[in-house]
């Protein structure tokens, strides 16, 4: 069926410089003018983008070791926990952490000023991290506590590596309530104050494949200004859902896990936000090239975001408590214009998501690929298709019995 | 006209109900954004204040003939253009359009004039980029 060429002729185009590059906004003209034969000759590459708070999200470091040695229980990140229930000085820092000392939603609603995700920014951006770690002491480890400041180039490693991002769609956010909601889609005023979404849309990775037939494990992409890799389908990957007949889910569906060296990441692209009344979490620049192998998946990127929707969902009952409340579906054209109509009111529309930023990293991301500086690579795996039935399970209520107790202690 | 000040008060200028006069007599519209001011102690406060031009002027006459000193009041709110990401949550929040997107762009911007300082924006942006800064003087002699 027309047109094909495979990742080794595009990369050899990359190589000499000649590869024709256009992001995810440039061919949806290029598509329309040309059509998708004539247009499927030209284009060898198109690039994506997105920028948006994306929780799940966070770097493992290791932090090279103490004299004496230290087998770390708990370690400190100006103030914020990470996790070290690995390796003697391995750590996990997560990106919605809070410091131990925050007053949460304490006094209503919370600020929720410094968070994993701030730490992650402030080593980005060259800053002095306050490290506090200690342990219980053992022959091998016998050092208790450490307290010193770090810097990025102090460690030994520092990847990102984040379980979920990248989501395939989004829900638009609305509150049906009577009282003013501080969610992570930001606030919500009552009674449809307003409506708030977060997908870079027409720019968006998944959008642009919606089907995954070439964003796939080994993917290379950008991430946070630097590169990194599609490392896995991300938790919540839920691609069996509603689709419009252009393939694009019409609710949260495919996710990625994506990994990359911190240390040649750039804090423009992993910034450190604060969600009132919610908490702390961090905004996460991704761009993936989508190879035209074949005039299929140029139609895909060809999608606009008036051919893109998102459901309404309620944060007032219907997704804290998981009621089915039917409010329909955003065209995102419309979002993008400021204003949708639910149940036949006005409402003011705003995005989590920088559209902007979004345009931003596909533009840079063209630019690498134009200069020969980043190839493409075919992906080793596949993610999990629509075909792949997966379902989207919830935790199992059961009552924990003595059978289910003991088990933690069965060792013999 | 609508103008937003800033009013700075000796400790004995304090003791007096200045926003009652205001009102009263000068018929002004008089929209607390922030107040320092305790008994017995210097402070300020900046206001805005709506009326005809005749009674607005008057009421500031009044103002600086009781010593009270009154600036105009500018750089308000801060948008730190270099910190926020573009998101444009703040259009959703902001009630006079002074923080507004381009629809074509996506792009966020501020308008200065426009901006009333209620603080909507300065609570949901999750990077804080906006600021609410009021240029007060450390000590009024």
């Amino acid at each position: 069926m027309g047109y094909k060429r495979t990742y080794e002729e595009i990369n050899e185009k990359i190589r000499k410089g000649q590869a024709v590059v256009v992001t995810a906004e440039e061919v949806i003209d290029i598509v329309e003018e040309k059509g998708l034969e004539k247009a499927c000759k030209e284009i060898d590459v198109v690039t994506t983008g997105t920028f948006g708070p994306m929780c799940s999200s966070g770097a493992f470091i290791n932090f090279g070791h103490a004299r004496p040695r230290i087998k770390m229980k708990k370690v400190y990140l100006n103030g914020v926990e990470a996790y070290t229930g690995i390796a003697a000085v391995d750590a996990y820092i997560g990106a919605g952490q809070l410091p131990e000392t925050d007053p949460e939603n304490k006094v209503y609603p919370g600020c929720f000023t410094y968070g994993g995700g701030h730490v992650i920014h402030d080593l980005l951006a060259g800053k002095d991290i306050r490290l506090e770690a200690t342990g219980y002491g053992t022959d091998c480890y016998p050092n208790k506590k450490v307290d010193t400041i770090i810097r990025l180039e102090d460690l030994n490693e520092a990847f990102l590596f984040n379980p979920r991002n990248a989501y395939q769609n989004y829900n638009c956010a609305v509150n049906l309530g009577d009282r003013t909601l501080y969610t992570y889609m930001g606030i919500l005023r009552p009674n449809l104050g307003n409506a708030s979404y977060s997908t870079a849309g027409q720019l968006s990775p998944l959008m642009n494949d919606p089907h995954y037939k070439t964003i796939g494990i080994g993917t290379r992409i950008f991430l946070g200004g630097g590169t990194g890799y599609v490392a896995w389908n991300g938790t919540q990957h839920h691609p069996n859902v509603l689709r419009g007949d252009n393939g694009v889910p019409r609710v949260p569906a495919g996710t990625l896990s994506l990994i990359g060296d911190l240390k040649q990441m750039d804090s423009n692209w992993l910034v450190g936000l604060s969600y009132k009344g919610y908490g702390a979490t961090m905004a996460v620049g991704i761009g993936i090239p989508i190879p035209i192998l074949n005039e299929d998946i140029l139609r895909y990127t060809a999608v606009r975001d008036q051919d893109i929707y998102c459901p309404i969902v309620d944060f007032n009952e219907g997704y804290p408590y998981s009621k089915p409340i039917d409010l329909g579906f955003a065209n995102l054209k419309e979002l993008k214009s400021g204003k949708i109509t639910i149940n036949g009111k006005e409402v003011i529309a705003t995005s989590q998501s920088s559209y902007p930023r979004a345009r931003k990293i596909a533009g840079i991301l063209k630019g690498w690929i134009q200069r020969g500086e980043f190839e493409l690579t075919q992906p080793v795996l596949g993610l999990p298709s629509a075909e792949a039935n997966i379902e989207f399970k919830s935790i199992p209520e059961r009552t924990p019995n003595g059978t289910s107790l003991n088990a933690r202690n069965r060792r013999d | 006209m609508k103008k937003k000040v800033v009013c700075y008060f000796s400790a004995a200028q304090s003791e007096q109900p200045i926003i009652y006069r205001l009102v009263k007599n000068y018929d002004l519209i008089v929209n607390i954004l922030k107040a320092n001011i305790n008994p017995a102690k210097e402070g300020f406060l900046v206001v805005e204040l709506e009326g005809s031009k005749n009674k607005y002027e008057e009421g500031i006459s009044f103002l600086k003939n009781l010593g009270v000193i009154v600036e105009a009041l500018s750089e308000t709110v801060i948008w730190h253009e270099d910190i926020c990401i573009q998101c444009g949550a703040c259009a959703s929040f902001c009630p006079t359009e002074a923080l507004s997107i381009d629809r074509e762009s996506m792009e966020v911007s501020f308008n200065d004039s426009k901006c009333v300082i209620c603080g909507m924006c300065v609570e949901c942006c999750p990077t804080r980029a906006i600021e609410l800064h009021f240029e007060v003087r450390e000590a009024v002699h």
